[in-house]
């Protein structure tokens, strides 16, 4: 396994990254860590893809001209260009989301002062139950 | 051979939403035209897909057909596809829709803000184009794409409504969402990895080639639980769904309406692609993964009901209650009959009829006791806004499985498939119990709106105009005709 | 001499680590006031230790400690999940098709009418772009949309309800509840120095070249490593750059927001309708009146140079919005 885990040592590279990209999007509380795990994620995807179109020996995927006019189009000249096209797509989906959850990000922090959920919940949950006794004793006070 | 028009039918539905989305922005503001534009494009695309489904289904043409994107044929370019089953959800998904946003017309108005509005629009449009694409999509990557769309679409309809609640759900959301995508990429990047190929029944052939060949089983295993696990995440099966709760009880009422009514559809619906047309029935079966469903759902239809038990919140109560709703569509899919999938895709229209439904009424109900969302405050309600009162009790039944409503229907053909499994006993025992609990949450509900209160009239506001709710209820009963339809398609 | 370099470093270091010289206008928060020590804090029933029942004093442990050990437990826990999801995927790319093998199922009759075809149905010669724009080009719209969703919704969430804050202040948050959090003031960075002639000159100078640059990765697209979206985000960096060297002013009299809607919803437009127009008439079997051009020529590629440049404005538009939108608030 160990043999074959370094014949695929990108692949195994980009696992890796994408285990610790997850790992930090999912339990990191921190927002602005929590997005660096997302694209430390993407990034690991990406290089999964790209090593995923390499074959041995082959040039990139733009026809090069053979000398008398016409152009070299063999299959056997040029790498996969389906990966290439596929984290073009993945890397403007993860621009916009990272924008997103950025711009959310900013706004809850202009609300709670605090860069973790957990923390602006808590702070939530509080001002509701001060709120709740406040409106509570005023309807005693009414009821007096 | 079906006819040209309705050929060109789930190409031009999804084209005419995304131009419309483009559209939107340039519009002036006022006379709210950005929404009544956007009803009557979701209006169009509804008696699309009406005259698509009437075309499929009475022709005595072939029941489905692909629909090349591009000049290149099927492994080449990407490809729509089209039957009665995708036809038949994309007018719900439109119909829902456009109910949604109208039964709200006025609560929108009162929750967005008159610039926001206009962006509301924008990101209605392309949600619905998006769940459109992953309904009819043939291609995996596609999928994904419009996957992104609609999660960012569905946490910015959350958000909309401005606010601090609104605001910490929807991050929420957003995150757990983006944990489920991440998995879908990195499972689609295994898969593609294995098979050479992102169409449907290219992959599907592959992995048929696989599985027959005792190759790459363990891949495919890891790839098939990271994409259900992620679109499960993003339809909520319930250990995943603590997300829910907050992102359709804070948010405006259409917004939730058309997040719990929708949105969890479109993933649900992809999922059940994958396993029928990618994997296939079998090779799901082989890599046990309808045990792992089967099971979730069960835990999902319990749990569900029992954390909607404890809410005091109306609209978190109806939030919770989908979380149970999610979990009879996994029981049916975790059946991996042909007979569970059809009862799956059943509950799947049936609870994207109903719950907006429900959540439209909600709102009605609380804005007649003065914006007031306890369960205790609706009391008596229903006196005061008749229609919106008739809509939770007709939902409430529905959801409940009384004969007569559309629920019944669904829950009649889950219970029907399961006679065929080995876990037949688990099933009916789950289902038998969650329905007792739906009922011993929804009852109550019904109870207090219909109680009268003496004090409470006092504060109450003009009761909104909701005749809307009427279409709402018709269309859950006239929903029992529509399983034959429905048999016939899959 | 020795002196000079340990001072550099010692510069350096500071910079590294981030205790630099500060900039004038910056507001260092108040540090909070040191902790009482323990004999003057005020009794309250925490200090009260030998009073407490067993119960009691566990409770007041958790309180003090459990935070503490719950974040321990919490990091452990991530860790090991970490571990488990690595351990989990490596096992997998064991199994994969090797690196680098021509034999691998990736490479088959896919690819081979893309790369031996590609050139004449296409008219690309990158073929990638060939890809992306013609064959797979439902995927590649779906991904303008996106870009399209995070910028109304970001336009949405920092753009339009600021300046609602700032013009009505929201007098009705208060009525409906949500306002019991005392706001925190708009976080706003954009204090630009107005007189920093080296920026200024420098920009002037490299504005031109990186627009030059754009232009040309955006054109040559169909022909060369770019395209779209590569070149519209080095378009963007010139606006940003514009931006900060002559002040937001500058670029907001040829750039604010009514004409990034407008220009992205155009392009966007021009996009959707040029595309369907290819994808209708591919799927219905008619000719398509758009003509595949030479190899090699700037003018080839069919529809790939105009959605280029479609693709170029939005991006360019975008990424510029978005850094407008987060250092300021407005575009």
């Amino acid at each position: 396994m160990l043999e074959k885990l370094f014949l695929n040592h990108y692949e195994a590279a980009a696992v890796i990254l994408s285990g610790i990209g997850l790992t930090n999007l999912l339990l990191q509380r921190n927002l602005i860590k929590k997005i660096i795990g997302l694209n430390i994620m993407d990034t690991a995807v990406y290089l999964f893809l790209a090593a995923k179109g390499y074959v041995e020996g082959r040039a990139a995927p733009i026809l090069l001209e053979n000398g008398s006019g016409g152009w070299l189009n063999s299959a056997n000249l040029y790498v996969n260009p389906v990966p290439a096209g596929l984290v073009l797509t993945g890397i403007v989906v993860s621009v916009s989301v990272t924008a997103f959850a950025l711009a959310l990000t900013l706004k809850l922090y202009e609300y709670y002062g605090t860069l973790n959920i957990d923390e602006a919940l808590m702070k939530m949950t509080q001002e509701q139950q001060e709120l709740e006794s406040k409106i509570d004793d005023a309807e005693e006070e009414v009821l007096a | 051979m079906i006819n040209l028009f309705a050929y060109n039918i789930p190409f031009a539905s999804i084209f005419l939403l995304m131009i419309s989305a483009i559209i939107t922005p340039l519009l002036p503001e006022k006379n709210r035209l950005p929404e009544k534009l956007s009803c009557c494009v979701i209006g169009l695309v509804m008696i699309l897909s009406a005259y698509l489904l009437y075309v499929l289904t009475n022709s005595g043409a072939p029941l489905s057909f692909n629909f090349p994107m591009g000049h290149f044929p099927a492994p080449w370019g990407n490809e729509l596809r089209a039957g009665p089953l995708e036809s038949v959800l994309s007018l719900v998904f439109c119909a829902a829709m456009l109910l949604s946003l109208l039964g709200n017309f006025s609560s929108t108005a009162e929750d967005i803000a008159p610039s926001r509005r206009q962006i509301f629009c924008v990101l209605v449009n392309l949600l619905t184009a998006s769940l459109l694409a992953l309904t009819y999509t043939n291609d995996l990557f596609t999928a994904y794409v419009f996957i992104e769309i609609n999660t960012i679409a569905a946490c910015a309809i959350v958000a909309v409504k401005e606010g601090a609640e609104t605001t910490r759900a929807a991050l929420r959301y957003l995150v757990m969402s983006l944990v489920g995508s991440g998995l879908v990429m990195i499972a689609i990047c295994l898969l593609y990895d294995l098979t050479g190929h992102l169409l449907m029944q290219n992959m599907h052939a592959a992995i048929q080639v696989l599985v027959r060949t005792k190759n790459y089983l363990m891949p495919l295993t890891v790839s098939l639980a990271l994409i259900t696990t992620g679109l499960a995440i993003k339809s909520a099966l319930y250990p995943f769904a603590s997300w829910l709760p907050d992102a359709h009880g804070s948010s405006t009422n259409a917004s939730s309406a058309i997040l719990s009514g929708l949105v969890l559809k479109g993933h649900i619906f992809t999922i059940i692609k994958i396993f029928y047309r990618v994997f296939g029935l079998e090779v799901i079966h082989l890599l046990r993964m309808d045990n792992v469903i089967f099971i979730l759902g069960l835990l999902a239809m319990i749990m569900g009901s029992v954390h909607a038990l404890r809410q005091n919140n109306v609209k978190r109560m109806i939030a919770w209650s989908s979380v149970a709703q999610v979990g009879y569509i996994f029981l049916g899919v975790g059946l991996n009959t042909i007979a569970g999938i059809a009862a799956a895709c059943l509950h799947i229209i049936v609870h994207a009829c109903i719950k907006p439904m429900l959540f439209t009424a909600a709102g009605g109900l609380s804005n007649a006791a003065g914006h007031k969302k306890g369960l205790h405050a609706l009391m008596g309600t229903f006196y005061v806004n008749q229609w919106a009162g008739l809509g939770l009790a007709v939902g409430a039944f529905s959801m409940m499985g009384i004969p007569g409503f559309a629920g019944f229907a669904s829950k009649l053909s889950l219970t029907l498939a399961s006679f065929d499994s080995p876990v037949i006993i688990w099933s009916l025992a789950a289902l038998a119990a969650s329905s007792v609990l739906n009922a011993l949450y929804y009852v109550p509900a019904v109870i207090v709106i219909l109680t009268h209160h003496k004090d409470a009239h006092k504060n109450f506001t003009a009761p909104a105009p909701t005749y809307i709710y009427r279409d709402k209820f018709l269309s859950g009963i006239i929903l029992r005709a529509i399983v034959k339809t429905y048999h016939e398609g899959s | 001499m020795n002196e000079e370099i340990k001072l550099i470093w010692q510069k350096f270091f500071n910079w590294v680590s981030g205790n630099g010289p500060r900039p004038e206008n910056e507001v260092i928060p108040p540090e909070p006031p040191p902790d009482l020590p323990f004999t003057q804090k005020p009794k309250d029933k925490y200090t009260r230790f030998h009073e407490a029942t067993l119960k009691e004093r566990y409770n007041q442990w958790l309180e003090i400690h459990g935070l503490h050990i719950f974040s321990l437990i919490y990091s452990g826990l991530s860790v090991l999940t970490c571990i488990v999801i690595v351990c989990l995927l490596l096992a997998t790319v064991a199994e994969l098709p090797p690196f680098g093998d021509e034999k691998n199922p990736a490479n088959n009759e896919v690819i081979r009418r893309y790369v031996e075809h590609g050139g004449h149905e296409t008219g690309a010669q990158n073929i990638v772009a060939g890809l992306i724009l013609d064959y797979r080009a439902f995927d590649t719209f779906g991904e303008s949309a996106v870009l399209f969703t995070a910028a109304v919704s970001v336009l949405m969430i920092l753009g339009v309800s600021r300046r609602n804050n700032i013009e009505e202040s929201s007098p009705d948050l208060n009525e409906s509840g949500q306002n019991f959090l005392e706001r925190a003031p708009p976080v706003n960075f954009h204090e630009i120095r107005q007189d920093d002639s080296i920026l200024r000159a420098v920009a002037s100078l490299s504005i031109p070249a990186i627009l030059l640059m754009g232009c040309v990765v955006v054109i040559n697209g169909h022909l060369t490593p770019g395209g779209g979206f590569s070149g519209g985000a080095i378009l963007s960096t010139a606006l940003i750059l514009c931006a900060n060297a002559f002040g937001f002013e500058r670029v907001h009299k040829f750039f604010n927001e009514r004409t990034f809607i407008i220009s992205s919803s155009t392009a966007l437009m021009i996009y959707a309708l040029s595309k369907g127009y290819s994808f209708f008439t591919g799927a219905n079997h008619f000719h398509s009146i758009i003509p595949k051009g030479t190899i090699g020529n700037i003018l080839s590629g069919g529809l790939i140079l105009p959605l280029n440049i479609c693709v170029g404005l939005i991006v360019a538009g975008t990424l510029y919005g978005f850094y407008a939108l987060f250092s300021r608030g407005d575009i």
